[in-house]
């Protein structure tokens, strides 16, 4: 049936090309993707119609698992703390502020995979917060809940004492948006993005860990950069 | 069929030439269409677990990755069941076609030479865009695959996987809103994917080498004598 004059199987020569350069990009792309950040990403950062961050380019992805960016301002901002304390503490927003301020400059990585190199955050040690309310002896882990209404996350106790674990309200030197999980949120500098709590609204002191939004879907509880999820990043602590 | 179309004689018509010509069966169009709204949701939902401002807009993280990764899971059933039985074989017949770039098809891609070319039933660009997402799905899948059940697969596998699935999607984007682009500048030729016909008057100036194959018909008048550099020596009308 096929005619006799020159025919070229055009469609196989394209699916094969096609599956060489998918392997070839499967195996190498992670160096590619690294090369693009860190030639292409910075002249991305400066594109003024942001258009040019639909190009797949290592920047923060705002990530929400709810259907909308909560937004609370300033001034109506509270954080409860509570559970096994011995004075139930609600900080005001200026409360926080008045507290001493920690500056902190650490990549965030993201368990996805992305990663957004030398990241600045300032605000105030959780530990810091615990103390003001004053933890109970019995309590041994800290819950976080966002006032997204769906999200949560834990620390135990010793992790949640780190010095690089910051209740932050400043990204990059300016006040923290919020797509970025602002007034204040959680920062758990050594750990994934998703141990990270936006839209902090009430941390309880409890008992033992309780898993976390993502971990009841197959995130590991501890969550550190490079030793957990299967994952081997570089760290960030 | 049982034509010889080809030779310099037009055949005079014996009985009146038909109004339209069946060209895509019902599994056929069954097939692309349930691929097209499967791709539809992929792209949308892709969007908003990638792109910050759609995300920002939808959240709804865990739902949408659901949604996403299962409309991927099925998403070459539609064609595989087509071309599975009995009833596929004018998918395949079409598959196969849709496969070969023949003379006349490099002569409608050489633009001097595009208004002599006797095409079959598709131009190369549709061959091209076959080609392009049959390669899409089964890239797109597999690296899916591997963003999906990522804990078998060494950081830098899925880095990469990462990679080729975020870059093809944009060429997806753009190759989809191409492709409806250029179906609603041919209304005939979308009517052949909607109703499954296409008008006569379109086959035989668009593709006269398949109206000649399916209605037994010379297509049209030779054109104007090919230039002798032009390529093959016989006259552009013959499906030899």
């Amino acid at each position: 049936m096929a005619d006799d004059t020159h025919e070229t199987a055009i469609g196989r020569r394209v699916f094969l090309a096609a599956a060489a350069a998918g392997t070839t990009g499967v195996i190498f792309g992670s160096r590619i993707q690294g090369w693009l950040e860190r030639n292409v990403g910075p002249l991305l950062a400066k594109d003024p119609t942001g258009l040019l961050a639909l190009l797949p380019i290592g920047q923060f992805r705002i990530y929400t698992v709810t259907s909308s960016i909560p937004d609370r301002s300033r001034a109506e901002y509270r954080l409860k703390v509570k559970g096994l304390v011995e004075h139930e503490t609600v900080l005001t927003f200026d409360d926080l502020t008045a507290m001493p301020k920690t500056h902190l400059q650490r990549d965030f990585q993201c368990v996805t995979g992305w990663r957004v190199p030398e990241v600045r955050w300032a605000g105030v040690r959780l530990a810091d917060v615990l103390d003001r309310a004053g933890i109970s002896a019995d309590a041994h882990a800290v819950r976080f809940v966002s006032f997204d209404g769906a999200y949560t996350e834990s620390l135990t106790l010793a992790q949640a004492r780190r010095h690089d674990v910051l209740v932050a309200y400043e990204l990059e030197g300016e006040a923290l948006s919020s797509e970025h999980g602002g007034p204040a949120r959680l920062y758990v500098a050594p750990m994934y993005g998703y141990k990270s709590c936006k839209w902090l609204d009430t941390i309880e002191l409890t008992n033992s860990v309780e898993a976390g939004y993502w971990e009841g879907r197959g995130y590991d509880v501890d969550g550190w950069v490079g030793h957990s999820n299967h994952r081997s990043d570089d760290t960030t602590s | 069929m049982t034509s010889t179309a080809g030779s310099d004689t037009p055949t005079i018509a014996a009985m009146t030439p038909p109004a339209e010509l069946e060209r895509f069966d019902r599994v056929e169009r069954l097939a692309h269409w349930t691929t097209a709204a499967l791709f539809g949701v992929l792209m949308l939902t892709g969007a908003a677990l990638y792109a910050g401002p759609i995300s920002t807009l939808v959240g709804q993280r865990y739902l949408v990755r659901t949604v996403h990764a299962g409309a991927g899971l099925i998403l070459p059933l539609p064609l595989l069941i087509g071309l599975a039985g009995r009833w596929g074989r004018s998918l395949r017949r079409d598959v196969r076609r849709l496969g070969r770039f023949d003379d006349e098809d490099r002569r409608w891609l050489r633009r001097s030479t595009r208004d002599q070319s006797q095409l079959a039933k598709f131009n190369p660009g549709q061959k091209l865009n076959a080609a392009f997402f049959g390669s899409a799905i089964v890239v797109m899948l597999g690296t899916g695959i591997i963003l999906k059940w990522f804990s078998f697969f060494s950081l830098s596998t899925r880095t990469g996987a990462t990679f080729v699935h975020d870059w093809v999607a944009l060429g997806i984007w753009i190759s989809v809103l191409g492709h409806i682009f250029l179906a609603l500048r041919d209304p005939d030729a979308l009517d052949g994917m909607r109703r499954g016909r296409v008008s006569a008057r379109w086959a035989r100036t668009m593709r006269p080498r398949w109206y000649e194959a399916e209605t037994g018909e010379a297509a049209a008048p030779v054109p104007a004598p090919v230039a002798p550099s032009a390529a093959g020596s016989g006259p552009p009308s013959g499906g030899h």
